[in-house]
């Protein structure tokens, strides 16, 4: 199993961005999903820089992809669509319908991220026959509906399973960031650079329950599926998603790598807990249970 | 401007048609479609009671298959389409695309309308659709606003719903996780979000706990009404304040921006509420029946009249209204 980076969900600051890439680089993790999934509005990272990012990684021997813009409303951010859908350089992670039309009428081979539909076998074949190459199972999605699907996957199309982070459960018009500041989206006033890991949101008896992240809604726990990996293996998953946290990056990739090698998986997992954020891990929705249960026992 | 309502069970298809809805949406008794609710929805019987009833009468009825199967399940979706397509429905509003390949290779004269679960707001994501499919109406989420619709509307090969009236879902349709997230099931997967199943009504010293699997929603001091735990609508936590951090309990009320959305080519106008009573379909349909009828007859002395306002906050989410995203500063 090859392991990526999907997009950073959260606003960096420019030059943390660039540290990042930077320094996963000389890591382990072989693909990387860049550029900018959730707001629009978020800039300090250019296109250009994108793909300058995207050339350093690719020199070091990287699989890279563009990732496209998850909730599409303004004309604008279609015409940044268009442009991400004609570039030549890189494949594009489609995060929305739209991006899926534009490429497959260029005759382009794409990947689905977690936010595209496909539940079942004939919306896989289907997206198979209009060039995709590889698909992220959707995260409310269990392993017994993944071995179904594997069981049933179209020659040529690689499966991918969002193995660790906050998860993404909902986009919106409204930016929740700005709301909590009692600002209304068009005087955002960027926010969301205050909350590198999201904005917690906590139930009125103290629980962390979700986290803001502007237009887009988290988990609070971090989904993590380290104690599955040897059922992902047998169902022949080929790449285990890590998504950006602030902190920690670095090492939670490693243990990803050491676990695929057949390292023993429970002292990388107590290692792994102490690694995550403060609010605990979550392992639920690959149980076909509440996303926000976590249950490490039913693990091979 | 076509009028669609909603409609749980046969009082409320007749409430709808007889108060003036154009076509009547409908489901069936499982997870085929997004209002899955115990003892909601159409049987067998008394489904072909319902076509005959709108048809006899002129109107249109179209069934929801619009929840998202997976292999396990999937027959139980093709047995849905197949029994709407039998019974000659006039569409079937759907949002998965391995169900609308189905309904293509099985019922390719059968008009499919694009379900607001498709979550698509833009002409190429419509375009998808409407060329994979045959797709002849969509029905946007309710993300995006007016002048945005209106972008939409100009450049879709085909012609565009909205939702008028009713419950807000505050995420966009189709990628909203978060009931699953609680409770294991989401509107995409099971056909219905924060599920009673899973609901608690819990009596505490100083008032009313609503939980959804355990974890509070909100709390009601005495004397406050306590309302249902509906996930995104939760008074919250965030920094050092406690407030409807996603949205308060309010309904989608476009009464007041009719002209517009006619000015600007919508063709339909839903309203939301097959989970509801039949009063409630009777009330607002006709309310929205008199409010279509006197914009079509002259968009611009329309006004929305109290009494309309006042029937629609009353049988309200909170008993108050918004104009939603549609508004541009409610983002």
């Amino acid at each position: 199993m090859r392991l990526s980076i999907g997009p950073i969900q959260y606003f960096w600051e420019r030059q943390q961005v660039l540290d990042f890439y930077e320094r996963l680089a000389q890591g382990p993790a072989e693909i990387f999903y860049l550029g900018e999934a959730v707001c629009s509005k978020r800039r300090l990272v250019k296109a250009d820089d994108w793909l300058g990012i995207g050339r350093e990684l690719r020199q070091q021997g990287k699989e890279v992809l563009l990732s496209s813009l998850t909730l599409l409303e303004a004309a604008s951010e279609v015409g940044s669509l268009r442009k991400l859908c004609a570039n030549d350089e890189f494949m594009v992670e489609a995060n929305d319908v739209a991006a899926i039309q534009l490429l497959s009428a260029r005759g382009k081979a794409f990947v689905t991220g977690p936010s595209i539909n496909i539940y079942n076998q004939r919306s896989l074949h289907l997206l198979a026959g209009k060039g995709l190459k590889r698909w992220v199972l959707p995260v409310e999605l269990g392993l017994d509906t993944l071995r179904d699907l594997q069981s049933k996957r179209p020659v040529g199309v690689e499966t991918e399973v969002f193995a660790l982070g906050r998860l993404p459960l909902a986009y919106s018009a409204r930016c929740y960031t700005a709301r909590s500041h009692n600002l209304p989206k068009d005087d955002c006033q960027f926010k969301c650079l205050e909350y590198p890991d999201g904005r917690m949101l906590k139930t009125r008896e103290g629980q962390d329950f979700l986290v803001l992240n502007g237009i887009q809604t988290q988990s609070a726990l971090t989904h993590q599926a380290l104690m599955q990996l040897p059922e992902l293996e047998a169902l022949g998953v080929d790449v285990l998603r890590i998504s950006p946290q602030q902190n920690h990056s670095s090492r939670i990739i490693e243990i990803f790598d050491r676990a695929r090698q057949g390292a023993d998986l429970q002292p990388l997992n107590e290692e792994l807990l102490g690694l995550l954020s403060p609010s605990g891990p979550c392992n639920g929705y690959l149980l076909q249970r509440a996303g926000m249960d976590h249950d490490d026992t039913q693990a091979a | 401007m076509e009028l669609v309502c909603p409609a749980g069970n046969l009082p409320s298809l007749k409430a709808a048609v007889d108060n003036g809805a154009d076509a009547v949406y409908v489901g069936f008794r499982d997870d085929t479609n997004a209002r899955h609710f115990s003892g909601l929805n159409f049987s067998n019987r008394t489904f072909e009671q319902a076509v005959r009833y709108a048809h006899d009468k002129g109107r249109k009825i179209f069934v929801a298959v619009n929840t998202f199967p997976q292999p396990e399940g999937f027959t139980r979706w093709e047995a849905a389409v197949d029994q709407a397509a039998q019974s000659g429905v006039d569409a079937l509003i759907i949002a998965d695309m391995g169900v609308m390949d189905y309904a293509c290779e099985h019922w390719s004269d059968l008009r499919l309308h694009l379900s607001v679960q498709a979550s698509v707001t833009t002409a190429e994501g419509i375009r998808f659709y409407h060329e994979n499919f045959g797709i002849a109406r969509v029905v946007l989420p309710r993300v995006l606003s007016v002048s945005q619709v209106a972008q939409v509307i100009r450049e879709s090969p085909i012609p565009v719903e909205v939702f008028g009236f009713g419950s807000l879902c505050v995420m966009v349709e189709g990628r909203c996780l978060l009931s699953s997230y609680a409770t294991g099931r989401s509107p995409n997967t099971y056909g219905a979000c924060s599920p009673a199943s899973h609901v608690r009504w819990e009596e505490t010293a100083d008032g009313t706990n609503t939980r959804l699997n355990g974890v509070l929603i909100d709390h009601f001091g005495q004397g406050e009404k306590a309302g249902y735990p509906t996930l995104c609508k939760g008074r919250f936590q965030v920094g050092e304040h406690v407030f409807y951090a996603l949205e308060e309990p309010t309904s989608l009320n476009t009464l007041p921006i009719l002209p517009r959305l006619r000015e600007i080519g919508v063709s339909a106008i839903k309203l939301e509420g097959r989970q509801r009573s039949p009063a409630y379909v009777a009330q607002v349909t006709a309310v929205m029946r008199a409010a279509i009828d006197s914009c079509l007859q002259d968009s611009k002395g329309y006004h929305p009249r109290d009494r309309w306002m006042q029937e629609l906050e009353s049988v309200s989410e909170g008993a108050q209204t918004t104009l939603g995203a549609y508004h541009r500063p409610w983002q």
